[in-house]
């Protein structure tokens, strides 16, 4: 330890060394780790997408299992496919902060509570062995109690029952509002209708308690979340939301008449 | 060799950062309420404490005594990062669960304490000695903290299914209070209490006696 360590020349010195150091060691962990973090997050997002439709199977790789879906790009005001984005790599969430890619939603509008909505949404079609539309799995995302949930909600080919729901990212309350992830619970979904008679307005939704076969209408209904009624809430309306006129109904319209 | 083993095994209990020393108890907060991550947490800042003592160390007798904080919070936050960049490499599921709290080692006062309280007085491998000890210390605390919430809280440890639940047709009823971050504060407390029974030294003199009974305290 010498005195001279506090003159300027040295502080200088010391600085500039160390902050050119540090530098090129951060960017060179970034640049060359980037290209595996990149796979990774693109593997996330795929098997995101196989969970909510039922499609994960044990000792088959995700990319493999991936290779029988489809994605394509809805544009939400025409209901119509459309080559505006590129579907593997449009970011809902980004798109929801770019004012280009997405539009501002009226109050009375904005059930899911998202106030900005992308134009395009990518949706992922699974298709069956000769060819033909098997299950269709839609991005879906709305805000619960504390955070906004992003999920995936999958139906069958009459586009009217759920194959499944899974949220991939949210940040509600552990072993409340967490509850979305109970497999449990998540099996109470698939085989139920979303629309009953009008297929612009969806009827499917959460209730209060257990559904049992002499609850109203219980093929629209799924149980309800003890403890959690506003995140129970924020799932009915994210799912009311996104299968309504504003969501994917037009989409859905489209596909039902013979194409989109 | 001796000494080197003390200085890795002194922090342990001895001198735990986080019971002793109260440092780092933020994090240990956030990351406790499953084993997998909480062991994830525990490595990392065994490298980060492990390698900002190592290169404090070395360049110590040419860091000027005027910026030296900064010096030191440069060195920490590249290897920071550099763990960061690493775990979403090669742990992805993990790394998303502890989020922010990687990036916030950074700022976790263990590293900074014994970089600044050790480091900058002893030679490297003597440092890197401390930093793994350090880092163990402070990872012990978090496992064993992360043992009770995850298995009372979850039912399990390590996500496998230890004690079922209810909402999985089991018979556990779990306890919501273990996931949320409050209750590391009681499980933090417990494991202070259990190290001052055992070696009753770390007991701080009370600061202040209570006034005797005046009419007892005559004789």
């Amino acid at each position: 330890m010498s005195a001279n360590n506090d003159t300027i020349g040295k502080t200088v010195t010391v600085t500039v060394l160390l902050c050119v150091i540090c530098s090129v060691v951060v960017s060179a962990a970034a640049v060359i780790l980037k290209p595996k973090q990149v796979a990774n997050k693109d593997l996330d997002r795929k098997s995101n997408i196989l969970a909510a439709a039922g499609l994960m199977e044990q000792g088959k790789s995700v990319d493999e299992l991936f290779a029988q879906i489809t994605t394509k790009v809805v544009d939400m005001e025409t209901g119509k496919f459309t080559d505006a984005v590129d579907g593997a790599t449009f970011d809902i969430q980004k798109a929801a902060k770019d004012p280009e890619l997405s539009v501002v939603l009226d109050r009375a509008d904005d059930k899911a509570s998202i106030k900005r909505q992308p134009k395009y949404m990518p949706v992922y079609i699974v298709e069956g062995a000769n060819g033909d539309m098997d299950k269709v799995i839609l991005p879906v995302h709305g805000y619960g109690l504390w955070s906004t949930l992003y999920g995936f909600l999958a139906l069958e080919e009459d586009l009217n029952t759920v194959v499944g729901l899974g949220f991939y990212s949210h940040a509600e309350t552990p072993g409340l509002g967490g509850e979305v992830d109970n497999p449990m619970w998540k099996s109470s979904w698939p085989g139920k209708k979303v629309y009953a008679d009008d297929m612009m307005s969806p009827e499917i939704g959460l209730i209060k308690g257990k559904v049992v076969s002499s609850t109203p209408n219980a093929d629209y209904k799924i149980d309800g979340l003890s403890g959690a009624t506003l995140t129970a809430n924020g799932v009915t309306n994210l799912v009311q939301f996104w299968m309504g006129k504003n969501g994917y109904a037009p989409f859905l319209a489209n596909l039902r008449a013979g194409g989109a | 060799m001796a000494k080197t083993q003390e200085i890795v095994t002194n922090p342990i209990v001895a001198n735990n950062p986080i019971a002793l020393q109260i440092l780092g108890v933020c994090s240990a907060l956030a990351v406790t309420s499953n084993m997998a991550t909480a062991m994830v947490m525990t490595l990392a800042v065994i490298v980060v404490t492990a390698f900002s003592n190592l290169f404090v160390s070395a360049i110590r007798n040419h860091i000027p005594g005027n910026i030296r904080i900064i010096v030191q919070m440069t060195i920490i936050a590249s290897l920071v990062i550099v763990v960061d960049q690493f775990l979403k490499a090669f742990a992805y599921e993990i790394s998303k669960q502890l989020s922010v709290f990687v990036g916030l080692i950074i700022t976790n006062c263990i590293v900074m304490g014994r970089a600044e309280a050790f480091a900058m007085k002893n030679p490297p491998m003597a440092s890197f000695m401390d930093g793994i000890g350090n880092g163990i210390g402070y990872g012990v605390v978090l496992l064993f903290v992360g043992f009770f919430r995850e298995l009372f809280g979850s039912g399990s440890l390590f996500g496998i299914e230890i004690l079922p639940l209810v909402t999985n047709g089991g018979w556990y009823q779990s306890n919501g209070l273990l996931l949320l971050p409050p209750s590391a504060f009681f499980l933090i407390g417990i494991f202070i209490w259990l190290i001052r029974t055992y070696d009753p030294k770390q007991v701080e003199k009370p600061e202040y006696e209570m006034a005797p009974n005046t009419k007892g305290a005559a004789h």
